[in-house]
C-alpha cells in the first residue's frame, strides 16, 4: 500500500494540481467579470427593465369638461356609469359567468361572448369591460352573487350626462370609441386604443379644451399580470369648462316650437354674431352614445329618411324663395335700377320671351311698390326689377350679404350653399345664362342654395346696419380653477357699405310683413314687440323626380317654409332664420317658430320648463 | 477497525464550507419560493430534510475507507449501466424525457449515480495504470470507452445536460492522468468534428436551447426568455441587490424556474455582486479545497477520486452560472447546494462524503 509514497511529490503532478487550480480560479474570475458586466456595468439598464416587467400604467379617464350655456346653465355634463368588467386571469369559467351575467343583466348572452373575446386584445392586467352603465339595481343583482363570480369587478367612470335630453344635441356631437385611424393622426397622439373621443359637433371641434389630461395609476403587477399593489397614483385633470354663447331658453323654446316638424333655425346676436340658438330637428338622444350605442340604435338613426343624425342649421342647403327677395331690392336699390317708389303693375303673371312666370298670388297684386311687394310677397315686382339689375349684381349682392360662402363658424361640416352666375353657370353646365333664369333667381329659386345659419346671418346684417358679423357659439373657456383659456371678440367679416337709405327702405318693407294687416306674417305678430321678418316658400321639384316611394310623396312634394326675421323692429338685438321642411308655407309654419323664439328671448311669456 | 485518527483528521473546514453554502442556499430558496401558495412542506423545509439526509449519507461514505471502492468500482459501473439501459426500456417519462426508474417509493435517477460511478470508475483505470508519462490515444481508448457508453445512454433520455457532466468529468480526470501532446491535438480536432456532427444528433429543443442562446431577443417569449429574465434578475440587482425578499424579479415570478435551475438568479438579484462574489468566493474554495484534497490523498486512486468530484462540482457550478448569466446556452444542470432538488443534494453530499473520505484518510497508508 505504500508504493505510492512520494507520487504526489513528483514534479509533473504538482504542476498539474497548480494548473488545475489555475485554470479553476480563471474561469471563476471569468464568472465575475460577467457578474461585474451585468451587475455594474449594465447595472441602470436591467434595474429598468426589471422596473418595466413590474410596473403596468392603468390610464385613469379625466373627466370632460363640463358645457354651460351663455348664464351659466349646464347644458353637458358628466355621471358616474358603472361598468362591469372581468380580470381575464381571475375567472374560472367564462361560459358560466357569462351565462349567469346575461341571466342577472338580462343581456344577450352573444354579446357578452363577443366583448370577452374582443378583451383578448387588451393586456392581461386590464378587466375586459363586458356591460356598460349598468343600472344600480342591476349592479345590486350582481354584486349579491358575486361570491359565485370570481373575478367580476366593477368600475366607475365619467360618461357624458345631458340634463336637457335631447336639447342641441347637434351643436354638441357625441362621443365614440377613437378609431384606428384617428389613433395614427396628429391631433390624438397622447390617446390610447379604448379611449373616447369627440365625433362631431362641438365634442370634436373642441377635444382638445374638453378632454382633460388622463391620470394614471402606476401598479405592481407580477408575471401573470395580476395587480399586486399600487405603488403611485397620478390624478387626472379635468377638462375645461366651455360655457357657449346659446341661451338655453331661446334653445329649448325653438326645439318645442318645432313640434315633429323637420327643420331648422338659428338665433344670432346681431351685433356679435353670438349664436343664441341652434336647432335642428328631428334630432337624437346623445346620451345613447354616452352609454355606448348598440349597432340596431345606430343603424336605425343612419337609415331614418329624416336623417336626424344630421345639423340642418350647417348643412340643410335650401333654395331660401321670398326670403332672397331681401338681396333683389338691395341689389336693384344699390344698382340704381330701384327705388321705393319704383311701381309695378301686378297681374298675376309676366310674360318675358314666351315663358309666363307667375305672381303666388292668382289676380295679383295690382300696382306694387317696394314696401308692398315685400309685405305681401309679391313677385311679379322682384321679376321685373331684376330684369334690369341682371344676375350678376343680384348674385354679388348675395355674397355681400353672407351668402354663397361658408359663415366660418367653427363647426366642422358647414356647407357652403350656393349663388349663381354668368361666370358659374358657364363653368357649371358650359352653357350661358337665360333671362328666365335671372327671373326665378330674384325670388329665391333655380339654382340658389342657403343654409339656416347663412340666412340668419343675412338677417342680422341687415339687423345691424350692413356689418357681416362671423357668427360663433363659444364664448368663454376656463379651467375649473377659473382661468381663461380662451374668450373670442367678435369679429367682423365685412361692412357691406350699403347705403343705408336703401337699408331703411328694406326694413320698412320687412316691418310691414309682420306689423300690417295683409303682410304674410302678420298672424304671426307680436303685439308687444314690433319685429321685422320675411317669409320665403321653396319648391321642392328636383325631389318629385328623386323620390318614387308612394307614401313618401305626399311629404316631400310640399314646399319648405321658411322665415327669416329680427327683433325688435327698432334698434334689433336678435336675427333668427327658420327653415320647415315641408311646412308649406313660410307664413303659417315657419313665422310662429320665429315669433316662439322672440317671445321667449324677451320674456314675453314664462320659458318653458327644462326637462 | 476505526482509527482514532480518522477523527483528528477530520476535514472540518470542507465540512464548514459545504454546510454554509447549503445554508444560504436554503436561505435564498425560502426567499425564492415565498410568494408560492402555502404548501405541507414547503421547498426551503424539504431542502433542509435533503441536507439532514445528504450529511448522513456523507457521514456514512466518509467512514467507509475508500480504498474498498477501488475493488468495486467496475462492479458500481456495471450495475449502473445496467440501470440506465433499464431506463431506456422500462424507464418512467415526464416532460418527454425517460430518466427515472419508478421504485414505488422513490424515483431513481441513474443517470445522477453515474456521474459519481464514472469518477470512482475512471479513478481505479487511472490509479491502476499508476504512470505519469501522459497517455496515448490508444490508451485512452478503455477510458473514453467507459464514459462513452454511459453519455450515450444519457443524452438518449434526453438529459444533455448530465451528459456533458459526465462526459467533462471524463475529460478532465483524463486531462489530469496526462495525455501526450500529439494526442491531445488529435483529440481537440475530432473533439471539434464530432461537435458539428453531434448537432445532428440534437433533439429540435436543444438545437433550439443552442440557437436561442446564440441570440436570446430571437424569441423573447419562448425558450429565450429563460435567458432574457435571468438576466435582468441578475443585473438589476447591481451592487448591493435589491435585498433578502425584495428581488421584483423573483418575487414576482418574472423569473422562471427560480428554486432550481435559476436559484443563483435570485440571490444575485436579491445581494447584488457583493453577493455574488461571496458566493463565487464559496464555490472557488470548495473547489480548490477538492484540488487540495486530491494533491494530499495517501494514494493515486485518492487523489483521482478527490479530483474527480472537485471535476464535478467545478463542471456543475460553472454551466449553471454560466447559464444564468447568459455566458453558456440553458442546459439542465442544478447548481450544487443551491438548487432545490433531492438528487442534486443527494449528488453532492455523496461527492462531498468521498472528499471527506479522502482527505480524513489522507495519512492512513
Amino acid at each position: 500500500m505504500a508504493l505510492n509514497i512520494g507520487w504526489s511529490g513528483s514534479p509533473a503532478l504538482k504542476k498539474r494540481f497548480i494548473v488545475a487550480s489555475l485554470s479553476a480560479l480563471g474561469i471563476f474570475v471569468l464568472l465575475l467579470l460577467r457578474l461585474w458586466h451585468l451587475q455594474i456595468i449594465q447595472a441602470d439598464t436591467y434595474q429598468a427593465l426589471s422596473e418595466k416587467n413590474r410596473t403596468r400604467y392603468i390610464p385613469i379617464a379625466a373627466p370632460r369638461g363640463p358645457v354651460l350655456d351663455r348664464h351659466g346653465r349646464t347644458l353637458v355634463d358628466n355621471r358616474p356609469a358603472f361598468r362591469i368588467a372581468a380580470l381575464r386571469q381571475e375567472v374560472e369559467e367564462p361560459e358560466r359567468l357569462l351565462g349567469r351575467l346575461a341571466e342577472l343583466l338580462d343581456l344577450d348572452l352573444a354579446i357578452l361572448r363577443e366583448r370577452w373575446t374582443a378583451g383578448r386584445r387588451f393586456p392581461r392586467y386590464r378587466p375586459v369591460p363586458l356591460a356598460e352603465d349598468v343600472s344600480r339595481d342591476a349592479l345590486e343583482r350582481v354584486m349579491e352573487h358575486s361570491f359565485e363570480l370570481p373575478g367580476l369587478l366593477t368600475e366607475v367612470r365619467p360618461v357624458r350626462f345631458y340634463p336637457e335630453g335631447k336639447s342641441a344635441a347637434h351643436l354638441f356631437g357625441y362621443l365614440g370609441e377613437i378609431t384606428e385611424e384617428e389613433l395614427h393622426a396628429a391631433p390624438y397622439r397622447a390617446y390610447h386604443v379604448g379611449d373616447f373621443v369627440g365625433k362631431n359637433g362641438l365634442e370634436k371641434g373642441l377635444e382638445s379644451y374638453l378632454n382633460g389630461v388622463p391620470g394614471e395609476r402606476r401598479v405592481e403587477v407580477d408575471v401573470k399580470g395580476k395587480k399586486l399593489r399600487i405603488l403611485k397614483t397620478q390624478e387626472p385633470v379635468p377638462g375645461n369648462r366651455v360655457t357657449l354663447t346659446i341661451d338655453r331658453d331661446l334653445q329649448l323654446a325653438t326645439e318645442a316650437a318645432f313640434g315633429d316638424q323637420a327643420g331648422a333655425a338659428v338665433a344670432l346676436d346681431v351685433h356679435t354674431g353670438e349664436v343664441l340658438a341652434m336647432v335642428s330637428t328631428p334630432g337624437y338622444d346623445p346620451s345613447l352614445f354616452a352609454r355606448g350605442i348598440s349597432g340596431q340604435e345606430w343603424v336605425d338613426l343612419l337609415h331614418n329618411p329624416l336623417h336626424p343624425l344630421q345639423n340642418r342649421a350647417l348643412k340643410g342647403q335650401y333654395p331660401p324663395g321670398s326670403v332672397f327677395k331681401i338681396v333683389t331690392a338691395l341689389a336693384a336699390l344699390e344698382a340704381g335700377q330701384a327705388t321705393a317708389h319704383t311701381k309695378v303693375s301686378c297681374q298675376g303673371e309676366l310674360e318675358v320671351g314666351n315663358r309666363t312666370f307667375r305672381c303666388w298670388k292668382k289676380g295679383g297684386h295690382g300696382i306694387t311698390d317696394l314696401k308692398k311687394a315685400m309685405k305681401e310677397s309679391c313677385d311679379v315686382w322682384f321679376y321685373e326689377v331684376s330684369q334690369k339689375v341682371g344676375i350678376d349684381r343680384i348674385a354679388a349682392m348675395a355674397r355681400r350679404l353672407g351668402l354663397g360662402a361658408a359663415t366660418g363658424l367653427a363647426l366642422a361640416g358647414e356647407r357652403q350653399g350656393l349663388i349663381p352666375d354668368r361666370q358659374w353657370k358657364e363653368q357649371r353646365f358650359g352653357d350661358r345664362w337665360y333671362r328666365g333664369e335671372t327671373i326665378i333667381a330674384s325670388i329665391g329659386q333655380g339654382y340658389i342654395l342657403t343654409t339656416p345659419l347663412q340666412l340668419a346671418t343675412m338677417m342680422a346684417t341687415v339687423a345691424n346696419g350692413g356689418t357681416v358679423m362671423r357668427p360663433y357659439v363659444v364664448k368663454r373657456i376656463d379651467d375649473m380653477a377659473g382661468t381663461i383659456q380662451q374668450e373670442p371678440t367678435p369679429q367682423i367679416v365685412r361692412q357691406t357699405h350699403i347705403d343705408p337709405t336703401h337699408l331703411a327702405n328694406v326694413r320698412r318693407g320687412l316691418e310691414a310683413v309682420v306689423n300690417e294687416p295683409g303682410g304674410t306674417a302678420w298672424l304671426s305678430r307680436l303685439k308687444e314687440l314690433p319685429y321685422a321678418g320675411k317669409t320665403g316658400t321653396s319648391q321642392v321639384v328636383h325631389q318629385r323626380k328623386r323620390r318614387k316611394h308612394d307614401e313618401e310623396i305626399p311629404y316631400q312634394l310640399r314646399d319648405h317654409a321658411l322665415f327669416a326675421a329680427y327683433a325688435p323692429a327698432e334698434n334689433p338685438e336678435i336675427a333668427v332664420a327658420v327653415v320647415v321642411e315641408h311646412g308649406s308655407h313660410g307664413s303659417s309654419a315657419a313665422a310662429p317658430i320665429a315669433q316662439a323664439m322672440f317671445s321667449t328671448y324677451f320674456k314675453l311669456q314664462p320659458p318653458p320648463e327644462g326637462k | 477497525m476505526f482509527d482514532r485518527r480518522l477523527i483528528t483528521h477530520f476535514d472540518w473546514p470542507l465540512l464548514l464550507l459545504v454546510v454554509l453554502t447549503a445554508l444560504i442556499g436554503i436561505a435564498n430558496l425560502y426567499s425564492a419560493t415565498s410568494s408560492w401558495p402555502p404548501q405541507a412542506t414547503p421547498v426551503y423545509l424539504k431542502q433542509i430534510y435533503w441536507l439532514g439526509g445528504g450529511m448522513l449519507l456523507a457521514a456514512t461514505v466518509s467512514f467507509v475507507d475508500y480504498r474498498h471502492l477501488q475493488h468495486l468500482g467496475f462492479i458500481f459501473y456495471g450495475l449502473t449501466l445496467l440501470l440506465l439501459l433499464a431506463v431506456l426500456v422500462i424507464g418512467k417519462t415526464s416532460m418527454g424525457a425517460t430518466r427515472w426508474l419508478d421504485l414505488g417509493f422513490f424515483n431513481l435517477q441513474p443517470s445522477e449515480i453515474m456521474k459519481i460511478v464514472i469518477i470512482i470508475t475512471l479513478a481505479c483505470y487511472f490509479a491502476r495504470q499508476d504512470t505519469l508519462a501522459g497517455y496515448s490515444f490508444s490508451d485512452l481508448l478503455p477510458p473514453f470507452m467507459l464514459l462513452g457508453l454511459p453519455a450515450l445512454l444519457i443524452m438518449k433520455q434526453p438529459d444533455l445536460g448530465t451528459a456533458l457532466i459526465v462526459i467533462f468529468i471524463g475529460f478532465t480526470m483524463s486531462l489530469f492522468a496526462g495525455i501526450r501532446k500529439g494526442t491531445l491535438i488529435g483529440l481537440t480536432v475530432l473533439g471539434v468534428g464530432g461537435a458539428a456532427g453531434g448537432w445532428f444528433l440534437l433533439h429540435d429543443y436543444q438545437k433550439q436551447r443552442i440557437l436561442t442562446f446564440l441570440d436570446p431577443e430571437s424569441d423573447p417569449l419562448g425558450s429565450g426568455y429563460h435567458i432574457i429574465q435571468s438576466k435582468i434578475a441578475v443585473g438589476s440587482g447591481g451592487f448591493f441587490g435589491k435585498g433578502f425578499m425584495q428581488g421584483t424579479q423573483s418575487q414576482l415570478s418574472f423569473l422562471p424556474e427560480r428554486h432550481t435551475d435559476f436559484a443563483f438568479s435570485v440571490f444575485a438579484e436579491e445581494w447584488g455582486f457583493c453577493g455574488s462574489l461571496l458566493l463565487l468566493g464559496l464555490y472557488l474554495l470548495i473547489v480548490i479545497w477538492g484540488i487540495y484534497v486530491a494533491r494530499n490523498a495517501a494514494d493515486l486512486f485518492g487523489t483521482f477520486l478527490a479530483f474527480g468530484v472537485s471535476a464535478m462540482l467545478f463542471w456543475h457550478i460553472v454551466i449553471n452560472l454560466g447559464m444564468v448569466i447568459g455566458l453558456l446556452p440553458v442546459v439542465g444542470v442544478p447548481l450544487p447546494l443551491f438548487s432545490y432538488g433531492g438528487t442534486s443534494m443527494i449528488t453532492t453530499m455523496l461527492g462531498a462524503g468521498l472528499l471527506l473520505n479522502v482527505s480524513m484518510r489522507r495519512f492512513t497508508f
